[in-house]
């Protein structure tokens, strides 16, 4: 190593700004981030950390401001100066190539070759060398990225960061994807890599997680910095709530008044299988109620959901609607039936990103409102509407591309969808992934609201605190079985992951 | 079940919204939104056809900028200009028609085979314009089906219709080019109405009808989602099988509408009608502004997209430049107008 100066920072962002097509999205962000910290990046969705972000590595050039590196002011002028620097970033949307093996990803730019022609078995060694520093030796360097799982497919990425001289790994929500198994993995290895020196920039919407590993925190609010470099440890969460938001939050879960004894029987699940995926599923939500189901990635919780839809065909067992069967397989009887999903990918399943608002909205509606086949868009603007009002979508504009609107804004535009098609069931697959703290709360209390409004609901998370604290009753799944039902007062996170390991061991 | 309303919580979370702003008041400058407004979308097409007669005016004077040769213009554009409008629909559906140049050719066969002649007879030629639309509706509907519920890639279904339909009017023509005997079917293709050729006027019809049912009605919608994303309106509890068929089905009924055009304008039916017009329509309908990737696209696009073309052939055929030199031309001009396309999307989506 050369000159090493404790007393600079490895990284300094000062006063940046950055503009697109003359809206600011980021006003003026400072950073210091030194050698070997963990250093968490808040902000509501929105808020600029994508940009940052894209700043630091070399997709975009700052407008104004400066960003000194290891004590030098440098300009960064595309992603492979950054990499050059030492700057690596993890996207949330892995940058992976499926069709090749491990090994030919991480080395994936910087080949390991002579004269053009690839050294295949040294790059195989590095890549093993590589992937045992990660504690991945079992990852075969030879494996197709395309077949590994969503956490491998990370391993692979951090992989590549390594295997060029890094100092500093920006990691964009990393554990979005992960289980609670695969995220105790990922912050293993973030210790390792903070331990040889090399600092981690941490981007995460999951407080609970940030006070696990962070070292430091920096909120950004509407491409402002509102605190840097403020202490882990020290910094009540509380305040980091409000520096995102700008305002107080508490009782993130609105509390669930009781179901009436007499609520009818809404939906009745039986003996419900699709043959490799789940089996024997057996369960009933009364109108008001809220079921959740609860599990680890590829328990089979999101293949339930989808088979209760009619989205995936069961191979056995039926779904009724206040006692009348649906045709098994058939989105189009589940929605005639008044059953609406919500899915566990919002941009590829749920939503037409290029159309507007409104017709996002009306999606499964318009027909409804055409008279004799011809369409009734001023009577969709308006349904949408009052939708976006009652919502309080932000930006309140029915014409806007679905896509240019936030996480949870497109989480609101789903909901809304069903609200004007009206449901009696509502299966809500991961409603506030990749959702920032503020606008989680309002789609709680949506939740909240229309089930004390009586739709029966089912929701699945992959955050167990959330569906401990929206529903009434948990189904507690691990490899496709119904392991338990139990009231949700009854049981905490930890009884939840205890009757998972069980049931998996069993 | 009636509709739901979510009424805003009575403690205010966030400052009490009036109603939502608009257009005006969101802060983008009024040419920002002509760009992205239909118009707009259009504006680079208008621009290129204006040029192209401006060229046509400098290089070939009178002869290019009269009225017949606009005419002429247009009427060469009808029959690629009806086929592009079946193919606008497919494209932005999220599909391709390959076959819609070969059934093309296949209707023209069966609306001239002697049977059919001899039951139409000299004034009931209708027959003949029914067997060709049945023909190319029948074709659409194979492709639709084998398409969706056979779970073949489109580009590979309708390569299949387009050699077996070629192929299959070649053995029912005997190879041969079938003369239409109704002298009034003839007429009345060489006819004009109030100044404009018929052919002209199928090709305006069949885009206005297009536009309505891609902008005004159901159909239209979900042909727009499901080219747009495909899951979400699975999802959403479309038809999305179904729909799909029928989309195809259009296409091919806007080619059995064209081999009836082919067959008045060269007054014979044979398998070589039609032959590569797919390939034009296709760049026509990218070339007006719709993506291949589906889920947006425009009537009034393709259709300026068609003329573009046509009007390019005719400047080239007014200047006596041979054929090799528009293929040429042609090749150059679809790919800088597929850049700029692309550049506008990018622009106006950050927008």
């Amino acid at each position: 190593m050369d000159k090493v100066d404790h007393a600079v920072p490895l990284l300094e962002v000062r006063g940046v700004t950055k503009a697109f097509a003359g809206v600011r999205a980021l006003k003026s962000v400072d950073l210091s981030i030194e050698a070997g910290e963990v250093h968490c990046i808040l902000g509501q969705n929105g808020a600029g950390k994508s940009t940052l972000i894209k700043l630091l590595a070399g997709v975009y050039t700052p407008d104004d401001g400066e960003i000194i590196w290891r004590g030098e002011p440098i300009t960064i002028t595309n992603p492979v100066a950054a990499l050059d620097l030492g700057i690596a970033t993890m996207y949330q949307e892995l940058d992976v190539v499926d069709g090749l093996s491990v090994a030919e990803n991480i080395f994936l730019g910087h080949e390991i070759a002579n004269a053009g022609f690839i050294n295949r078995r040294k790059a195989f060694k590095l890549a093993r060398d590589l992937l045992r520093r990660l504690g991945h030796g079992d990852l075969s360097p030879n494996r197709e990225v395309g077949s590994l799982s969503a956490a491998n497919k990370q391993i692979v990425s951090m992989a590549r960061a390594l295997s060029r001289d890094t100092r500093l790994i920006i990691m964009d929500e990393p554990s979005a994807v992960l289980d609670s198994e695969e995220v105790k993995n990922l912050f293993r290895v973030v210790r390792e890599l903070t331990a040889a020196g090399i600092a981690v920039v941490y981007i995460s919407h999951r407080l609970e997680e940030i006070r696990q590993i962070g070292d430091r925190i920096s909120v950004i609010k509407d491409g402002r910095s509102t605190a840097s470099g403020l202490s882990v440890t020290e910094t009540p969460t509380g305040e980091l709530i409000r520096l995102m938001t700008g305002r107080e939050l508490e009782n993130v879960f609105p509390p669930a008044p009781p179901v009436p004894v007499d609520s009818p029987e809404v939906l009745t699940v039986t003996g419900l299988t699709v043959r490799g995926l789940f089996e024997n599923v057996n369960f009933a939500v009364r109108a008001g109620e809220v079921v959740g189901l609860a599990g680890l990635v590829g328990s089979g919780r999101s293949e339930i959901l989808e088979a209760v839809y009619g989205a995936l065909k069961p191979s056995a067992g039926t779904v009724a609607i206040a006692g009348v069967a649906l045709k098994p397989g058939s989105v189009r009887d589940a929605v005639n039936h008044d059953m609406g999903l919500s899915p566990e990918e919002r941009k590829s399943q749920g939503l037409l990103l290029e159309e507007p608002v409104y017709r996002n909205v009306t999606l499964s509606t318009f027909a409804r409102f055409a008279r004799f086949s011809f369409l009734n868009e001023r009577a969709e603007r308006s349904a949408a509407r009052t939708q976006i009002e009652a919502l309080e979508l932000r930006p309140a504009d029915p014409d806007r591309p679905a896509g240019t609107l936030s996480g949870g804004n497109q989480q609101k535009i789903l909901l809304a969808r069903w609200l004007v098609h009206g449901t009696r069931v509502l299966l809500l697959d991961e409603p506030t992934r990749g959702v920032d703290v503020g606008a989680r709360a309002e789609i709680y209390a949506l939740i909240r609201k229309l089930s004390a409004a009586g739709t029966a609901i089912v929701i699945v998370s992959s955050e167990i605190e959330e569906v401990l604290g929206l529903a009434d009753r948990v189904l507690i799944i691990a490899e496709g079985r119904v392991l338990a039902t139990v009231a949700a007062s009854d049981i905490d996170e930890h009884g939840v992951l205890e009757t998972v390991m069980e049931g998996s061991a069993a | 079940m009636s509709e739901q309303t979510i009424v805003p919580s009575a403690e205010p979370t966030a400052p009490v919204m009036g109603p939502a702003p608009t257009q005006e008041e969101d802060g983008r400058g009024w040419f920002s939104r002509l760009l992205s407004s239909g118009f707009g979308r259009n504006l680079g097409l208008v621009i290129a056809l204006g040029v192209l007669f401006a060229i046509g005016a400098v290089t070939a004077g009178d002869r290019f900028t009269n009225i017949e040769n606009v005419l002429t213009i247009i009427r060469f554009a009808s029959i690629i200009g009806v086929l592009s409008i079946g193919m606008t629909f497919v494209i932005i559906g999220g599909g391709i028609d390959l076959s819609v140049g070969s059934v093309m050719g296949l209707g023209s066969v069966v609306a001239t085979l002697s049977v059919v002649q001899t039951l139409a007879g000299q004034n009931l030629w209708i027959i003949m314009v029914v067997a060709a639309i049945a023909v190319g509706t029948i074709a659409g509907i194979i492709n639709g089906i084998v398409i969706s519920y056979g779970n073949v890639v489109a580009f590979m279904a309708t390569l299949a219709m387009l050699v077996g339909a070629r192929g299959l009017a070649e053995i029912l023509s005997n190879r041969t080019t079938q003369i239409v005997r109704s002298q009034s079917l003839i007429e009345f293709f060489r006819a004009n109405l109030l100044g404009v050729p018929v052919l002209i006027w199928i090709f305006v019809i069949v885009a206005v009808l297009g536009w309505i049912l891609l902008n005004r009605t159901t159909f239209g919608r979900r042909t727009v989602a499901i080219g747009g994303n495909r899951e979400a309106a699975r999802l959403a509890g479309l038809k999305v099988k179904r729909h799909t068929v029928y989309v195809y089905a259009l296409s091919g009924l806007t080619a059995g509408i064209a081999s009836v055009m082919i067959v008045g304008r060269t007054t014979a039916g044979t398998s070589t009608h039609g032959t590569l017009y797919e390939l034009d329509a296709i760049a026509a309908v990218v070339v007006g502004g719709t993506l291949l990737i589906g889920g947006r696209g425009t009537i009034v696009g393709t259709v300026f997209g068609v003329l573009i073309f046509a009007t390019l052939t005719n400047i080239f055929t007014q200047n006596n430049l041979n054929t090799s030199v528009q293929a040429l031309a042609k090749g150059v001009i679809i790919v800088l107008a597929v850049l700029l396309q692309q550049r506008f999307a990018a622009r106006t989506r950050r927008g």
